[in-house]
């Protein structure tokens, strides 16, 4: 117990404060448990061949999954704020393009989109690659999301930075460019990295187009190993990491960007 | 040149033709008239300050000059250009405005504030943009703030800004929408004083404000308006010892009795 004196500074006093690193080893210590405990573990254990192997294999999914939820962000991103700025024009046209599009995308789930797009679309000899199929659901699903979070974002803008732009005879691209999504973007980042996570998170749907991401990968080593807790759990763990090594970047995107807000 | 043209414009012992012109505009917001009939002509160089009660319609008809508002009838010549959708950023071109709120824009800093305009609209590279930014910045006393955000500015300082801002469009016109009236007392000075010096430079203003005392300084015209209309125009050695209407003696008897 010398690390808690140490820890505790002075003697007999209060408690030490909390370490990062006792969660990590509570969970490590719970997983070595779990390891040695009766059950399956065998099958992802890294000690031993077989599971050296399984573990490759699952990881495996690792850059499909990303690739995949990267490429369905970086065009959901552009068509998000594109419908959202459709809301908030004062065509009737696009405003019920707007209400339309949001309204009905929003209201199909994301699997059937997945299914939709990859088993319907051909009937209408629109074939999309599997990749790309789970990219355009995955986009088309979440620029509706996107949409509504911009235009809230565009809206919480207070008017005057509007007309102030107006007034030095700035048009409507750079209004937007310069002025105005500068501003949003800012407010909206903790909706945005929502929806990251989110994406990322759903794009385990895709599974069910035989896209071999992370999931797809654990059901296949399932059919084989008939582990589905062990394997279950790696994956939970494949996609925890995923996450948190996400949410610490939207962390570091907004401090970045918050930066100049907190000197003022 | 014709003689119509040349009449128009040097005929009358010399008076320029009028930059502003305002012919009968209405301005209506759902049931509530801010505007009726509303006429005024403003010449090249000439100050004009005016006043009215709160929800008179004296800033919806700034606002309409550079159409932030769109006016529901009459029509609005500035610098002889008809006001409309297709011609608006044309003449805003022409036209400063202050707000105010200021309406700075927070994200950026003091001098980016000031060349947005210039880089974007008129196509300035930075270096030139800058330079503009740091003569108007040096004219309205602030220029060690160029690099600081707005929001580490007091009131005073970043509304001197954004009279600084304004200018650095070059505009042949500046509108200024209560420029006072979101200030500490104790900042008003400084940005009247810097609205005086433009003024004695020799811009065409159109200030909306109830400092009074700026109005005796400066304005070649004081205009009231009351319920949407100008009932009253005159210079202000008459407007303010002579009032013809009894609603500009109740306005100006309330707002100078204290």
């Amino acid at each position: 117990m010398r690390w808690f004196a140490r820890a505790a500074g002075a003697p007999a006093h209060p408690p030490p404060p909390p370490q990062r690193g006792r969660a990590w080893l509570v969970l490590g210590l719970c997983l070595t448990l779990a390891a040695c405990g009766s059950g399956g573990w065998y099958v992802v254990d890294p000690t031993l061949p077989n599971g050296r192997s399984n573990l490759n294999f699952m990881i495996s999914g690792f850059w499909y999954t990303i690739q995949l939820s990267a490429m369905a962000l970086v065009l959901s991103i552009p068509a998000g704020l594109l419908i959202a700025l459709c809301g908030l024009s004062s065509s009737r046209p696009l405003l019920w393009l707007y209400r339309g599009y949001v309204e009905v995308i929003r209201a199909i789930p994301l699997f059937v989109l997945i299914l939709w797009v990859y088993y319907g679309l051909p009937d209408l000899d629109i074939r999309i690659a599997l990749f790309w199929s789970g990219v355009v659901a995955l986009a088309i699903g979440e620029s509706a999301f996107m949409a509504e979070i911009f235009r809230g974002g565009i809206q919480s803008v207070p008017r005057g930075q509007l007309e102030a732009a107006k007034a030095i005879s700035l048009n409507y691209p750079d209004t937007m460019r310069y002025v105005i999504l500068p501003q949003a973007i800012r407010r909206i980042l903790p909706a945005l990295g929502n929806q990251f996570i989110y994406v990322v998170k759903m794009s385990s749907l895709v599974s069910v187009i035989g896209a071999p991401e992370l999931t797809r990968k654990a059901n296949e080593l399932i059919v084989t190993e008939y582990r589905a807790l062990e394997i279950y759990t790696v994956l939970a763990l494949e996609y925890l990491v995923l996450v948190l090594v996400l949410s610490a970047g939207v962390r570091w995107l907004e401090r970045k960007m918050g930066a100049d807000e907190r000197k003022a | 040149m014709q003689c119509s043209d040349f009449c128009l414009g040097f005929g009358e012992g010399g008076k320029m033709q009028p930059i502003i012109q305002v012919r009968g505009i209405d301005k209506r917001f759902g049931d509530f008239q801010a505007l009726s009939g509303v006429s005024m002509e403003v010449s090249a160089g000439e100050k004009i300050v005016v006043c009215g009660p709160s929800g008179s319609g004296k800033s919806t008809l700034i606002r309409c000059i550079n159409r932030l508002e769109r006016h529901d009838a009459g029509e609005i010549l500035v610098d002889g250009v008809g006001l409309d959708d297709r011609t608006a950023d044309q003449v805003r071109r022409e036209v400063g405005m202050v707000f105010q709120q200021f309406n700075l824009f927070p994200h950026l800093s003091v001098l980016r504030n000031l060349t947005l305009g210039p880089m974007r609209v008129r196509g300035l590279s930075v270096a030139e943009a800058d330079a503009k930014a740091m003569e108007y910045l040096t004219r309205v006393r602030i220029p060690e703030q160029a690099e600081k955000l707005p929001t580490q500015l007091s009131g005073g300082q970043q509304q001197r800004v954004a009279i600084a801002r304004a200018l650095c469009m070059e505009p042949k016109i500046m509108l200024f929408d209560e420029p006072t009236s979101a200030l500490d007392p104790e900042m008003i000075a400084e940005v009247l004083d810097v609205m005086a010096e433009l003024a004695d430079s020799g811009m065409t203003m159109i200030v909306v404000t109830h400092e009074m005392g700026f109005a005796k300084r400066v304005a070649d015209r004081m205009v009231f308006m009351d319920k949407g209309e100008i009932v009253e125009t005159a210079p202000p050695a008459q407007f303010f010892s002579t009032p013809q209407t009894q609603r500009c003696q109740t306005f100006l008897n309330q707002i100078l009795s204290h």
